[in-house]
């Protein structure tokens, strides 16, 4: 490996003398153009309309929840790898996404500690205990939002309904139906479950793909997710499987069940958990039939939790159960390699 | 033959990937390459056994003469490319990395031809054994980089009905435009070559398959075919189209099995410069003593489309094309998907030598061994044109559990580079791979030699 010296002349050699030394290295000589960081930069860059919008909606409240979010993230991820004498790889801003997410999960108006110390459990029971990117079979945001709602549900679920810009934004007629009842218009449906209700709450869909003010910081707009998602379909980043097999089986299921399909669509961390988490490469399977059946068990849990449990939203613990499928899946679903017949041998 | 695919319809295979295919020179005439002094002719250029001298040293040779030949069957002989006096059997580097037993020419000048080079005759009055024969004493090998003696591949065993010919011009590799300039300038030489095959296996049907991205090559083997009576297939502009499984897939639509040989699905696939080189053979007498190559990249300074003699060195050849610029990163023999770095540029040009490609530092993939974190995001698995799972092989490879490749198919491999080049964290999973067919095979043989043991026990 002699070609990196600096100064040398190529001219200087005369034909005949013995020749300079090239790099070698196995094949193919040249690489695709996508690295780890440039994944991670176009994540964030497809996120940031959505959480713009939402900082917008929420104030400064929701800036706080981010910036605490993505600080607790980071500074988790460096603490760790420096503890474990690993080279710090918070460049490669994995830890910056995973923290992104969690903030995008919040409701503005936290306690700044509380979305600092969800960046903080992501990063550290999320992710690090595992061994780091790419060993982790849980979403890392998703496990630090589940510690956070499982611990502190009462702020995670009720407290943005008093936050003065969203309420600004709210108009009265929803106002009046929501607030009284529950947290969100997904609340609602999981304890009445009455069909007029859930036909009256098919007219808000338009402030969910709009502007929805009592969603989660990342819930703000159904629209901005989409675009979002739209970006890194083109970018080829994200297989169009996992959020069409998602929600397609929530819309499905719900409209069987005798809910709005729309809405069951645009309303609740849907979207998002579809878009942005249930695509998270680490936590997924290997293989497009694989992704399909990942995508398709999320959508039924979601369904099922959303019916038939009390908790308000299924998104979150749907696909933490399927991440842990994952493993599974991988090792039965397998492709059917060129020149025969059945599939591989199971491994 | 219902089998073939429509051959107006697009084709499609599944994975592979889209690298910059830089096909600078796919303009540019062939032209004679340099007139070497001094040739070194290894005496393996193919797949199978290495050959013997048939010369000594001070012995005079003349372009054609065969130099080394083998008993073997899968093997083929090696003939002088230039007249003049032998000055050494010599271990000498070798394009795979080796050193191998080389025959050192120093040439005369005087271009004088051997006698034995003259047409053996017609070959469509020959019986296959007699082409067959004629071929490998032409010293003919696969030209598109596999180098397997060309006799050998046209020799079906009994039972094996070969169909179809496809003659392989689709030339996937980023740079080279060999064999696209040899469809457009030896259209018709080729097709009189594949004739030949197409007599020499007893099949009926001949497909020119040829990428997108060659419109002229397409219409010029178009003309031909309404002419001559053969078709043309269209392929998709992706690597690895022109590898030969892949392409099986795309034109018939029918896999080759594991471990089997196309003529298990009635096909024979030869590259256009085997097809040409068949031709010279038979209507010229000459065996396989140069070919054509294309020197590009960014540290040369020429892109060309060269004749070269067997046995040139390659150093030679670039300081024919201007010698290097910038900065030298690799200098490869064969594309840059799967071409082989050489260290240094004084080895020789073999039969096997589809392309010289000299990338500058910057251009090149290069980088110390370091640690490579999979993110799992599936794009190996994608894109693998053999629908096998590069990411857990490379894993197991790297923790060295061999056992564990057998069930995923690594013999299956074709080592084609889609993998590593789609890969984000740039894992080299090439090289995981080829360590891993090894140490797989390796256990095999410790466990083969174990079960002897305990059978004589």
């Amino acid at each position: 490996m002699a070609g990196k010296k600096p100064g040398r002349e190529v001219e200087s050699v005369e034909p005949g003398e013995e020749p300079r030394l090239f790099h070698i290295g196995v094949s193919p000589h040249i690489r695709g153009k996508h690295t780890t960081t440039s994944i991670m930069r176009w994540v964030i860059a497809a996120l940031l309309p959505l959480t713009a919008y939402g900082v917008y909606i929420g104030g400064t409240d929701a800036l706080v929840v981010v910036l605490m979010s993505v600080v607790g993230a980071v500074a988790t991820e460096a603490v760790i790898q420096k503890l474990r004498h690993l080279p710090v790889s918070i460049g490669d801003l994995s830890a910056v996404v995973t923290g992104l997410l969690l903030a995008l999960t919040l409701p503005p108006g936290l306690p700044f500690w509380m979305p600092l110390l969800g960046g903080v459990v992501a990063i550290a029971l999320g992710k690090q205990v595992f061994g780091g990117l790419g060993h982790n079979i849980f979403n890392p945001a998703l496990v630090g939002r589940a510690v956070l709602f499982i611990s502190w549900s009462e702020y995670m679920t009720t407290s943005w309904l008093v936050n003065p810009q969203a309420a600004a934004v709210q108009t009265s007629a929803i106002k009046s139906i929501n607030a009284v009842t529950s947290a969100t218009p997904l609340a609602t449906m999981g304890n009445v479950r009455d069909g007029e209700l859930a036909l009256e709450a098919s007219r808000y869909c338009g402030s969910l793909l709009f502007g929805n003010p009592w969603g989660c910081i990342g819930e703000v707009s159904a629209l901005l997710i989409l675009a979002g998602l739209v970006v890194l379909l083109i970018k080829g980043l994200v297989y169009w499987g996992i959020p069409v097999g998602y929600v397609g089986t929530v819309v499905a299921l719900s409209w069987v069940l005798g809910m709005d399909p729309l809405f069951a669509a645009l309303s609740g961390g849907l979207l998002l958990g579809a878009c942005f988490m249930a695509t998270d490469y680490v936590t997924n399977p290997m293989t497009a039939r694989g992704k399909l059946v990942f995508a398709v068990g999320c959508g039924i849990i979601t369904v099922v939790l959303r019916f038939y449990s009390n908790l308000p939203e299924g998104v979150m613990f749907a696909i933490l159960v399927m991440n842990g499928f994952t493993p599974l899946i991988d090792r039965y679903i397998t492709p059917r390699p060129y020149g025969h017949k059945g599939l591989v041998k199971k491994v | 033959m219902g089998w073939v695919r429509n051959l107006q319809r697009e084709l499609f295979t599944k994975g592979g990937v889209h690298p910059p295919s830089n096909k600078i020179a796919a303009t540019v005439k062939i032209f004679p390459g340099p007139y070497p002094e001094t040739v070194i002719i290894p005496l393996s250029q193919h797949i199978g056994a290495p050959c013997e001298p048939l010369v000594e040293i001070h012995d005079r040779v003349l372009i054609g003469q065969k130099i080394g030949d083998s008993e073997a069957y899968v093997s083929a002989p090696v003939h002088s490319s230039v007249s003049g006096e032998v000055t050494g059997i010599i271990g000498y580097h070798h394009p795979t990395g080796t050193e191998v037993r080389s025959v050192q020419i120093l040439s005369d000048g005087m271009n004088e031809v051997h006698p034995s080079v003259e047409p053996p005759g017609d070959p469509m009055e020959m019986t296959p054994q007699q082409i067959r024969k004629h071929i490998r004493e032409g010293g003919i090998v696969g030209l598109g980089g596999a180098t397997f003696p060309t006799h050998v591949k046209l020799a079906p065993p009994e039972g094996k009905q070969i169909e179809l010919v496809i003659i392989n011009g689709a030339e996937c590799e980023p740079y080279l435009t060999g064999d696209h300039r040899m469809m457009v300038e030896r259209g018709e030489d080729i097709i009189v070559g594949a004739r030949v095959i197409e007599r020499a296996v007893g099949a009926e049907r001949i497909v020119v398959a040829i990428e997108r991205n060659k419109p002229d090559a397409i219409t010029l083997m178009r003309e031909l075919g309404a002419e001559h009576g053969f078709e043309v297939a269209v392929l998709p502009a992706r690597y690895p189209m022109g590898s030969e499984k892949t392409l099986i897939k795309g034109i018939t639509g029918k896999e080759v099995p594991s471990g089997g040989l196309p003529m298990d699905v009635g096909v024979v696939v030869d590259n256009v410069g085997t097809a040409a080189a068949i031709y010279d053979l038979f209507y010229e007498g000459m065996p396989l003593v140069d070919r054509v190559l294309t020197v590009a990249g960014d540290g040369v300074a020429g892109h060309a489309n060269l004749r070269i003699k067997v046995g040139t060195l390659v150093r030679d050849v670039i300081d024919f094309c201007g010698g290097l610029v910038g900065e030298p990163g690799k200098a490869i023999l064969g594309g840059p998907m799967m071409g082989l770095a050489q260290y240094t540029t004084s080895v020789p040009v073999i039969k096997g030598t589809s392309g010289i490609v000299v990338l500058r530092g910057e251009t090149v993939w290069h980088r110390e061994p370091a640690h490579f974190v999979c993110i799992r995001c599936g794009r190996c698995v994608r894109h693998c044109p053999m629908n096998l799972m590069p990411y857990l092989m490379g894993s197991y490879s790297d923790a060295g559990m061999w056992e564990e490749l057998g069930p995923l198919n690594i013999d299956d491999c074709v080592e084609c580079g889609c993998c590593a080049y789609t890969c984000p964290t740039k894992n080299p999973l090439v090289q995981l791979i080829k360590v891993g067919k090894e140490g797989l095979a390796r256990q095999q043989r410790k466990m083969e030699e174990l079960a002897e043991e305990w059978e004589e026990a």
